[in-house]
């Protein structure tokens, strides 16, 4: 059986690793490779790099750590932020990263997910949904969570599946960097609808989040950012917790 | 020198990047006259569409060079892809044939979630010089979407992997070894076979 991921999310700009609380007041948060091996020896099952900067320097930066971090550190990379073609994807797997996350990208131009999956792989291609509470449901957001793309969150990633995403992000505007838990209507809603893996994102604040996005949402993934970089939890006391309610963990 | 096979898919830079780290001398191996005496042995790594691996390996001249270097029983490991490739087939690409080493072919696995992609564990059917000083039903990392359930070559199986049913996660005849999962992703636990293939295998 698999055993839930917990990934660290390092979002980089120009050099260093930033949290942002709602998508804005960024922080720095320390040095990203030194973290990512942090992370490595605790025993992360996966690592995730957002270019939040989304200029040619912060990508430039991205690019240059996931390059460093490639060649020390051996699980899974994700990287992904401000990816816009084929060339960009190429780019950063060519640097070292098993997989590219696409979110407005995705939204302005979904053949996009088709031709990433048919020249990379599935296994590559990750979207990323920016999913708000609009009405009854949610809608994907677009830059940043700036714009209302007006799609459905289950239609988008139902058809992002289809084009040949091979797991989904699944990142709670509402939540993020709240630390108020994650949306776990939102996650459950999501994880039963769809046959690929789902990542939980935003904003696990405690250890009983962490579990809930498992049990209730359904999660395949957590993924964690402020709750590590701030110290506030490790992730041997996540596994720890996760194993002590029955959740297989590695 | 350990000459790894590059048919233009997959993250051939990861294994690479691993063997660097263990201190192993590699070299890509792009056609068929590269594949000469001065290597000692071969990993074919793998992401991707088993029919286009068997294609591209053709085009390069790789296909007959490899199957000879199979038929000496030279040391080989196949990694994801590279495993399917030794058996006989895979549903994913009917139309060609694999390198027909072990029986049995790949097939889609018969789960409501596929890719199955993430740390899953192997349960060791025997021991073997691979696997030393690694645990019974450690976690490795896997990313497929098809794999061999067909048990025919039971007896060279040498560890499973449960996902709605077991399907073969390490097999070996002689000196040629294929492993479903990516030890190159897979952590320390990962580098220890690497290390253990480099050394002792």
């Amino acid at each position: 059986m698999l055993a839930t991921r917990i990934i660290p999310c390092l979002d980089v700009d120009e050099g260093g690793v930033f949290k942002g609380i709602r998508f804005k007041n960024l922080v720095p948060a320390g040095d990203p490779v030194g973290l990512a091996q942090r992370y490595y020896e605790e025993g992360a099952d996966e690592l995730t790099f957002l270019d939040i900067g989304a200029s040619w320097k912060s990508r430039k930066t991205l690019i240059e750590i996931v390059e460093k971090v490639s060649r020390v550190i051996f699980i899974p990379l994700c990287a992904g932020g401000g990816v816009k073609s084929l060339s960009d994807i190429k780019e950063l797997l060519r640097a070292g990263a098993d997989k590219v996350s696409i979110c407005t990208a995705a939204l302005e131009n979904p053949s996009l997910l088709r031709e990433a999956s048919l020249a990379f792989g599935s296994q590559s291609v990750v979207l990323s949904i920016d999913a708000g509470r609009a009405g009854q449901g949610w809608h994907a957001f677009m830059k940043g969570g700036r714009i209302d793309s007006g799609l459905e969150v289950v239609d988008w990633a139902r058809k992002g599946i289809e084009l040949g995403a091979g797991e989904i992000l699944l990142n709670s505007i509402d939540r993020d960097g709240t630390k108020e838990g994650y949306d776990l209507e939102l996650l459950r809603t999501i994880s039963d609808k769809v046959s690929v893996p789902v990542i939980a994102s935003g904003g696990a604040g405690h250890l009983e989040d962490i579990y809930q996005a498992i049990n209730t949402g359904q999660a395949d993934a957590v993924l964690l950012a402020s709750l590590l970089h701030f110290g506030q939890l490790t992730i041997p006391e996540i596994k720890n917790y996760l194993k002590s309610k029955g959740v297989k963990v590695r | 020198m350990i000459g790894l096979v590059d048919y233009g898919a997959g993250n051939l830079n990861s294994v690479r990047r691993a063997f660097e780290t263990l201190g192993f001398k590699n070299r890509l191996i792009t056609s068929e006259e590269q594949m000469d005496n001065s290597l000692d042995k071969l990993v074919v790594p793998g992401v991707g569409a088993f029919g286009y691996a068997v294609r591209e390996l053709k085009r390069r001249g790789l296909w007959p060079a490899i199957k000879k270097w199979l038929k000496e029983n030279r040391p080989f490991l196949g990694i994801c892809l590279g495993l399917q490739l030794l058996f006989e087939g895979s549903e994913e690409s009917p139309e060609e044939p694999g390198l027909g080493l072990f029986r049995g072919k790949c097939r889609k696995l018969p789960s409501v979630k596929v890719p199955h992609i993430g740390w899953n564990e192997i349960e060791l059917s025997q021991s073997d010089s691979l696997f030393e000083g690694i645990k019974n039903c450690e976690y490795f990392y896997f990313v497929h979407s098809y794999a061999v359930l067909d048990k025919s070559d039971n007896d060279k199986v040498l560890a499973l992997t449960s996902y709605c049913g077991n399907f073969i996660s390490a097999i070996k005849q002689g000196n040629i070894y294929g492993v479903q999962f990516h030890p190159e992703k897979s952590g320390p636990a990962g580098l220890k076979l690497l290390l253990n293939w480099s050394v002792k295998c």
